[in-house]
C-alpha cells in the first residue's frame, strides 16, 4: 500500500479521487491556489495544495520515475553488444543517466511525502505503473538507435511540456532532464543515421526497428484525449500544460520528416503532409492494444517486472547489509576508519 | 624516451605485450561491469557502476591507442576481431560477473593492482606511457574510495554478506594474483626503465590490499597465482564473453556502426 505523510502521519495514498473537500476556508485556500498558478507561480512542498493536486503528482512522478528504471531494461540489454567501444560508452552512460532521471523523479515525488521505498514497492507488487513502451522488445541493435530517435524524441516533447509545469520540484527535475536528453536524442540520431546510411542489411534493421517503434512512440503521450479521465483536471492546475494529442501531434510534426528524409518509409499508409493546416496527418496507434499493455499483457511486461523483482531479491542482502552497518555506526559500533559519506 | 620509430624491434614487441595485457584487462573488467547497469543492489550503485565500467572502457581505448602507434591496429580492431587466445588479460576479469559480493571484491583488487602499476609506470622511461599512466592514476582515484569503501561495507556487516564476501575473495585471489604474472619481455623492459619487475608490484599491492581485507574481517587464502591469460590460456568464460562482446560487430551485417 503506498502511503504518504500528511501533518506527521503516514496515510495511504487513495485509489481514487478523495471526497471534495468543502467550507468556506477550503473555498478560499482554493481559490488562492488556483490564481497562482493562473499567475505562473510554482506550488512549492511547503505550500498549501488540493489533496488531489497532491494524490495526480504522486500518481504522475513515480510512475515517471518508473518508467525511467523500466526503461533502463530494454536498451540495457544491448549494452554487452554495443559494436564499437564508442557506441558501447555513449549506451552505458545513457542507460545510466535513466536511472539518475529515476533517482531526481523519486525524490521529487518525496517532496509530497511518498517515499522511494513505498514507490519501489508498489512498482514491484504490480500497483504502480510506468510507460507502456518499455514493454516492447528490442529484438535487434538498431531498436536501441530507434528507441534513441523515437522514443527519446517523444519523450523529449513530453518533458518540455511538464518542465513549464506548476510543481516546482517536478518542473525543475524536467528541466534538468530535458537537458541531458538533448544529448540522447542527438546520439540516437547519431546511430540511427549511421543505420540508415548503411549496407542494405543495416537498412532493413533500422526500417524493421522503426516500423516496431513507431506506433509504441506514438503511445508514449498517453490515450487520446477522448478517452483521458486525468486530464481536464491535470490541464487545470497546470501539471500539464498542452493535451496528449496535442503533444502526439508535436511529435509526428518533427520526427515524421526527419525520419522520411533518410529514405525510410513509416508504418502508417495514412501519413501525409496537409498543407492547409501546416500538420501531418496520420493514424492513431491501436488503442486495444494500448490498454492490453497497460493492463500487463504487452509483450514484455512480464519479461520486464521479472527483472526488476530478480535484481530487487537479488540486492536484497546487499542493502540488509548496508543497514546493518549503519546502525551498528550509529551505536559507536565499527570502526568507522573506512566510513565514507552515505552512497 | 619518447621517439615511437626509433625504439628498437624487440624492445617495440616487450612494451607492447605491457599495453597488451593493461588494454585489454580494462575493457573486458568494464565489459563486466556493465553487465550490472540496470541490475545492480541500489539505484546509486546502478549509476556509479556504471561510472566504473566507462572508466575503464575509456582506460581501455588510450592504452589500445599507444598500442596503434607502436603499429598495432586501432582499437575497434582489437576489441572485437580478435579470439580469445589473442587476449592477453589475466583471468580474474573474464570471470562471470557473479553476484555483487564478487563484483565489489574483484573491482577492489583490480583497482588496487592497476593503482600500483600506474604509480611505477609513472616513472617509465617511456614518456607516453610516463604521460598516460599519471592521466589515468588520477581518474582512479574515484574507484579506489568506491572499492575500499565496498568492502568495509559488505566484509562484516552481517552473516550473509561476510560469507559472500569470503567465498568472493576465495574464488577471486589466485586470479587477481595472475595480475601480476610477468608478460613476455619483462627482463627487457626492466633493463629499459620501462617497468619495475612484477614480483615487485605484486609486492606492493599486497602492502595495500591485506590491511583493507583484514580490517573487514576477511581471511586472505593461501594459494598459487592463477597463470596463463598473458600467453592467451584464458577460463572457458572468454570465449562467451567476446561471444557477446563481439556479437554485431562481427555479425557481417555491415562495416560501420
Amino acid at each position: 500500500m503506498l502511503t504518504y505523510r500528511i501533518h506527521g502521519q503516514m496515510v495511504p495514498v487513495p485509489e481514487q479521487a478523495p471526497p471534495p473537500q468543502e467550507g468556506p476556508e477550503y473555498e478560499a485556500r482554493l481559490a488562492e491556489f488556483e490564481a497562482r498558478i493562473a499567475r505562473g507561480e510554482k506550488i512549492e512542498p511547503t505550500d498549501w495544495m488540493p489533496e488531489e493536486y497532491r494524490r495526480q503528482l504522486i500518481r504522475m512522478i513515480s510512475q515517471h520515475a518508473h518508467s525511467e528504471v523500466v526503461g533502463m531494461l530494454p536498451e540495457g540489454r544491448w549494452i554487452p553488444h554495443a559494436p564499437t567501444l564508442r557506441r558501447k560508452l555513449i549506451l552505458i552512460a545513457k542507460v545510466q543517466d535513466e536511472g539518475g532521471h529515476g533517482q531526481l523523479l523519486y525524490r521529487a515525488a518525496e517532496t509530497l511525502g511518498v517515499t522511494r521505498e513505498e514507490m519501489i514497492e508498489a512498482l514491484l507488487a504490480g500497483k504502480a505503473k510506468y510507460s507502456v513502451v518499455f514493454n516492447y522488445p528490442t529484438p535487434t541493435w538498431a531498436d536501441v538507435a530507434a528507441i534513441g530517435l523515437l522514443i527519446d524524441g517523444a519523450a523529449v516533447v513530453n518533458q518540455l511540456m511538464l518542465a513549464q509545469g506548476s510543481y516546482g520540484p517536478y518542473a525543475r527535475a524536467m528541466k534538468r532532464i530535458c537537458y541531458e536528453e538533448s544529448f540522447h536524442i542527438k546520439q540516437g540520431y547519431d546511430a540511427f543515421v549511421a543505420l540508415a546510411t548503411g549496407t542494405p542489411a543495416q537498412r532493413q534493421m533500422i526500417q524493421e526497428a522503426v516500423n516496431r517503434w513507431w506506433y509504441p512512440a506514438l503511445m508514449l503521450f498517453g490515450p487520446s484525449d477522448r478517452d483521458s479521465v486525468h486530464t481536464p483536471t491535470l490541464l487545470r492546475w497546470r501539471i500539464k500544460t498542452k493535451t496528449n494529442d496535442e503533444l502526439r501531434q508535436e511529435f509526428v510534426d518533427q520526427y515524421a520528416p526527419m525520419v522520411l528524409r533518410l529514405g525510410l518509409t513509416l508504418p502508417d499508409p495514412n501519413l501525409r503532409y496537409d498543407p492547409e493546416t501546416g500538420h501531418w496527418r496520420f493514424s492513431e496507434p491501436d488503442w486495444e492494444e494500448f490498454w492490453q499493455v497497460i493492463k500487463g499483457n504487452g509483450p514484455c511486461n512480464a519479461e520486464r517486472m521479472a527483472a526488476r523483482r530478480r535484481a530487487h531479491e537479488e540486492g536484497r542482502w546487499v542493502r540488509e547489509a548496508l543497514a546493518a552497518k549503519a546502525a551498528r555506526q550509529a551505536n559507536g559500533g565499527g570502526d568507522g576508519r573506512y566510513a565514507m559519506a552515505s552512497l | 624516451m619518447g621517439n615511437l620509430s626509433r625504439m628498437p624491434e624487440p624492445l617495440r614487441e616487450a612494451v607492447g605485450n605491457l599495453l597488451l595485457a593493461m588494454a585489454d584487462e580494462e575493457v573486458l573488467i568494464g565489459h563486466r561491469d556493465s553487465e550490472w547497469v540496470g541490475h545492480a543492489p541500489i539505484l546509486e550503485a546502478d549509476i556509479a557502476i556504471a561510472s566504473i565500467a566507462q572508466d575503464e572502457i575509456g582506460h581501455a581505448i588510450l592504452w589500445y591507442s599507444l598500442l596503434q602507434e607502436l603499429g598495432w591496429p586501432d582499437p575497434d580492431r582489437m576489441a572485437y576481431f580478435r579470439d580469445p587466445p589473442e587476449f592477453r588479460n589475466a583471468t580474474l576479469v573474464e570471470l562471470p560477473r557473479g553476484d555483487w559480493a564478487f563484483t565489489v571484491v574483484r573491482q577492489f583488487l583490480f583497482d588496487f593492482a592497476e593503482k600500483v602499476r600506474l604509480e611505477a609506470l609513472m616513472g617509465s622511461a617511456w614518456t607516453p606511457l610516463a604521460e598516460a599512466a599519471a592521466k589515468v592514476r588520477r581518474e582512479e582515484t574515484y574507484h579506489l574510495m568506491h572499492s575500499r569503501a565496498w568492502i568495509a561495507r559488505l566484509g562484516d556487516a552481517t552473516e550473509e554478506s561476510h560469507q559472500r564476501m569470503q567465498a568472493a575473495l576465495d574464488l577471486a585471489w589466485p586470479h587477481a594474483l595472475g595480475l601480476f604474472e610477468p608478460a613476455p619481455g619483462e627482463a627487457l623492459r626492466v633493463a629499459e626503465g620501462i617497468q619495475p619487475p612484477e614480483a615487485e608490484l605484486r609486492a606492493r599491492w599486497e602492502a595495500e590490499v591485506r590491511p583493507i581485507l583484514e580490517a573487514a574481517s576477511l581471511v586472505i587464502p593461501q594459494a598459487e597465482p592463477i597463470y596463463g591469460g598473458r600467453a592467451g590460456r584464458h577460463t572457458e568464460h572468454l570465449a562467451s564473453l567476446l561471444a557477446d562482446f563481439q556479437l554485431v560487430a562481427r555479425s557481417g551485417l555491415g562495416e560501420t556502426w
